[in-house]
């Protein structure tokens, strides 16, 4: 008994509410006409569609930098991958690899030009950096207008130039992770097998950066970093080192999304999405200070199947559109709930 | 004395936070017009009476006190400072509470402006009278006659010498009609000599016109010069309570530090040691609040050098100098290497460790495990605790490595947790204690700064701790420098000991040398012989 008790504590009210949530949306499935199969498809491709973007948020909690609202800077770098990799006419896996080829360069450099403000603001992270993904996204919205792009599957038809809204990634790479190896059972069920992987091996290797000595001292900062300096390591660093982790890996994220998507969105589509992000690792159970693999999967899966499940289930049972409403409900709640807590760190 | 009532006397207090008692028994009065000094060591137990003579809430949260404060014969307990004020106390605290960018006027009656009526107040009400400057001014003035000084009522308090600011804080407290007891907590400290003089001065007028006062500082020859009876406490008794008539410094230097009883618990006899493991030329350091000015002094091999002073002396700024945690200049060679400064990887790299006095902020990381903040410095540092995998191309945690680590010191000390991966948060302070000493052994540094290493932990631990440092020293030969506000403690373990005041060491004694020298050196008086190294 006493077990069961501590095992619910340590997995968090919160969560346990949430997977009783979905658990009765699934059940509840079938009797509204809801097909459960295909709605696993669907869970399992948001899934893995919105794990690495949850995933890159974790380096800045880690060194102390808080929850990474400026993840469109990364986003907006694997933009400028795939758009070029685009234009140079690269197709299939060359496609997609080139992307992350030519996004990295982009993310490094905006990530240290990031960390370097970050390093700045101490104590305002999270405000300063929502501000500075608001400010990339719009700044480039007007660079797409501008910049040379000519390929005819990008460009507007009416002024061959300037880049569409969305982009069809149709005959380049799309779906290219989703179909590796995809396993299909019945005719509605789909498990992208492909993109499962990716995810889990970045989710490894990220597991094991932490457990170097850079991830360790990365860790330490976070905590304190007051003894992380008396033992001879440089917060700043570590800060800086964190946020262009961060970004690049929220670069590689956006193009997985992508791929799994079928469409590069550009202009405005970036702004918020750091928000569903940020809200699945916080469901998951990270505080503003602490996240762990376990929570970028619990709180990834359990934030998607939400998003999934309610709008075919709740909306056949109410009879009206609410799936919007509860999206935000849940997403913004969730921020809200965990910026409450923040002071509950040891100082 | 007359026969009529002291005006204060404090009878039989005692209090005790959470069991430790900071005050006993104290007793003694104080007669109009007297001037009382109060002295004793930080942690003597000097603020906290002052907090139970002016109801501060801390007593009362902390389940109040027992014996009774009398003015003027009538028992009183205050429930805030507020209640203190309008009996007649006024108290000029060490720091200064003034508005920097009011006049001299309006802060001495800041709150207790004089008003006149507008045409506004008719309509709406007192709130919107006017101030009457010239009787504000007026009234100003005349408290600063009182004092005796020339003061500019006009002057914006940002503009003033340190010395202006505490007068306008005194002519404040004495421009209350009723003011009988004033309260100065070390009003000297930021002054220079010449203002004192001028202070002590304004004092004697005060007295002269029927003020008591309780004069709180560690100059002693001030408190000699001015005072009509002295207060020694220690340890939160009364050990003295004579007239100021024919005593010396050194007599009052004594009281405050002597112990006595415990004089026999020190053993062996002066150690000869060879070559010099760290010296330091000219240092300085920009600590806030314990700023070096200019210090020198070397350490010999394997010995254990201690530095004493009072609190904000700059003792505490050498180590966190040394060891690069604050802007620091000057010369520092270790086995006559120099060592960088401003560089805490530099100075960990040279082979020290330091012991910082700020366990929870610096020393520990709260919310990780034990493991993590034994281990981490040397992972960081020396790359220890770390395995290989893939080649040499990956290094990862050594988790099993970082686990006997922990273990064995968690014996060695005797740690009270619940294993190594307990969070260092959910330890006592003597413990969370133990675990930062551990983490300076697992670095095995050959210069070890210890700081304040008894600071708020119980008696038991105390002991350990000690003997813990006096074993890895004989043990190991690691020559260790401990800071400590604990003259006795340090008395106990240590070589030779350095005393600092001012920013500079005042001199280095021998641990056996007369306790009134400890006290002289410490109130700041020159005294002649030193012990060479």
């Amino acid at each position: 008994m006493n077990t069961l008790k501590q095992a619910v504590t340590d997995f968090g009210w919160p969560r346990i509410i949430i997977f009783l949530f979905v658990v009765a949306l699934f059940i509840g499935a079938p009797f509204v006409n809801v097909r459960v199969d295909s709605s696993f498809t669907d869970v399992f491709n948001r899934f893995g569609q919105n794990a690495v973007l949850v995933l890159a948020l974790v380096p800045m909690v880690q060194a102390g930098c808080g929850l990474n609202f400026g993840l469109p800077v990364g986003i907006i770098a694997g933009l400028l991958g795939s758009t070029l990799a685009m234009e140079f006419g690269l197709v299939g896996w060359a496609g997609f690899l080139g992307a992350i080829a030519l996004a990295l360069p982009f993310a490094v450099a905006f990530g240290f030009a990031y960390g370097f403000l970050l390093n700045k603001v101490k104590g305002e992270e999270m405000t300063i950096a929502m501000y500075v993904g608001f400010s990339i996204v719009t700044f480039f919205a007007i660079l797409w207008l501008l910049l040379p792009y000519s390929s005819p599957n990008m460009v507007w038809g009416y002024a061959g130039r300037g880049l569409r809204t969305t982009i069809t990634l149709e005959g380049y790479w799309g779906r290219i992770l989703n179909d590796f190896l995809a396993l299909r059972i019945g005719e509605n069920f789909q498990f992208p097998t492909g993109m499962i992987l990716f995810v889990v091996l970045l989710t490894v290797l990220m597991g094991f950066f932490l457990r170097s000595k850079t991830g360790t001292a990365m860790t330490a900062v976070g905590s304190n970093p007051d003894f992380a300096r008396a033992g001879g390591v440089s917060a700043d660093r570590m800060r800086l080192t964190s946020v262009v982790l961060s970004t690049v890996i929220g670069a590689v994220g956006i193009l997985v999304y992508q791929q799994s998507f079928g469409f590069i969105q550009i202009y405005n589509a970036p702004l918020f999405m750091a928000f569903p992000a940020v809200a699945a690792l916080l469901i998951g159970g990270a505080s503003v200070n602490k996240a762990s693999m376990l929570n970028v999967i619990v709180g990834t899966f359990l934030f998607q199947s939400i998003l999934t499940m309610t709008p075919s289930v709740i909306n056949s049972v109410l009879q009206t559109d609410m799936s919007e409403v509860i999206r935000i409900l849940i997403s913004n709640g969730m921020i809200l709930y965990a910026l409450t807590r923040k002071t509950k760190v040891t100082k | 004395m007359s026969n009529e009532s002291p005006l204060l006397s404090f009878e039989g207090i005692t209090k005790d936070f959470y069991g430790t008692v900071v005050l006993k028994d104290v007793s003694f009065t104080l007669g109009r017009g007297q001037i009382l000094g109060l002295v004793g060591e930080n942690g003597a137990g000097k603020t906290t009476l002052m907090s139970v003579l002016f109801g501060m809430p801390v007593i009362s949260e902390t389940g109040g006190f027992s014996g009774a404060v009398k003015l003027d014969g009538q028992a009183v307990s205050f429930r805030n400072p507020f209640d203190a004020l309008d009996a007649g106390i006024g108290m000029v605290h060490q720091e200064f509470s003034l508005i920097p960018g009011f006049t001299t006027t309006e802060n001495i009656v800041l709150n207790r402006e004089s008003l006149k009526a507008g045409p506004a107040v008719e309509v709406f009400g007192e709130r919107l009278s006017v101030l009457d400057r010239p009787a504000m001014r007026a009234r100003a003035e005349s408290a600063i006659g009182r004092l005796g000084v020339k003061l500019d009522p006009e002057m914006l308090v940002s503009e003033m010498p340190v010395g202006h600011k505490q007068f306008t804080e005194i002519a404040r407290e004495i421009n209350r009609d009723n003011v009988r007891l004033l309260v100065l907590d070390e009003p000297t400290a930021v002054l220079t000599e010449s203002e004192a003089e001028v202070l002590l001065t304004a004092l004697r007028n005060l007295a002269a016109q029927g003020i008591s006062i309780i004069f709180i500082s560690h100059r002693l020859h001030e408190v000699l010069s001015i005072c009509d009876r002295i207060v020694t406490l220690r340890d939160g008794h009364v050990v003295k309570d004579t007239e100021a008539k024919g005593v010396t410094v050194a007599d009052v230097a004594s009281w405050m530090v002597g112990r006595g009883v415990d004089e026999t618990s020190r053993k062996g006899a002066a150690r000869e040691l060879p070559g010099k493991a760290l010296e330091v030329e000219n240092l300085w350091v920009d600590m806030p609040g314990e700023t070096v000015r200019n210090v020198s002094f070397s350490v010999r091999e394997g010995e254990i050098f201690g530095i004493g002073g009072l609190a904000g002396q700059g003792k505490l700024g050498i180590p966190n100098g040394i060891m690069g945690l604050y802007p620091a200049g000057g010369t520092v060679r270790l086995h006559g290497e120099p060592v960088t400064l401003d560089a805490p990887r530099a100075a960990l790299d040279a082979g020290m460790a330091f012991v910082s006095e700020d366990r929870r902020g610096v020393g520990l990381l709260l919310d990780e495990s034990l493991d993590w903040n034994i281990a981490f410095t040397a992972m960081q540092v020396k790359g220890e605790y770390l395995k290989t995998y893939l080649g040499g191309l990956v290094r990862l945690r050594d988790e099993k490595a970082m686990r006997a680590l922990t273990e064995e010191y968690v014996k060695l000390l005797d740690v009270k947790c619940t294993g190594p991966k307990q969070k260092a948060k959910e330890l006592s302070g003597g413990n969370q204690q133990k675990i930062c000493l551990a983490k300076a052994f697992a670095l095995k540094p050959t210069v070890l700064f210890v700081s304040e290493p008894t600071r708020g932990i119980d008696v038991g631990a105390k002991a350990l701790v000690l003997d813990n440092l006096r074993h890895y020293n004989r043990d190991f030969g690691t020559t260790i420098v401990m800071v400590s506000s604990e003259l006795e403690e340090l008395r106990s373990i240590c070589d030779r000991i350095a005393i600092v005041d001012e920013g500079r060491i005042a001199g280095i004694l021998s641990p056996d040398a007369p306790l009134s020298e400890f006290g002289l050196l410490m109130a700041g008086v020159k005294v002649a012989e030193e012990v060479r190294p």
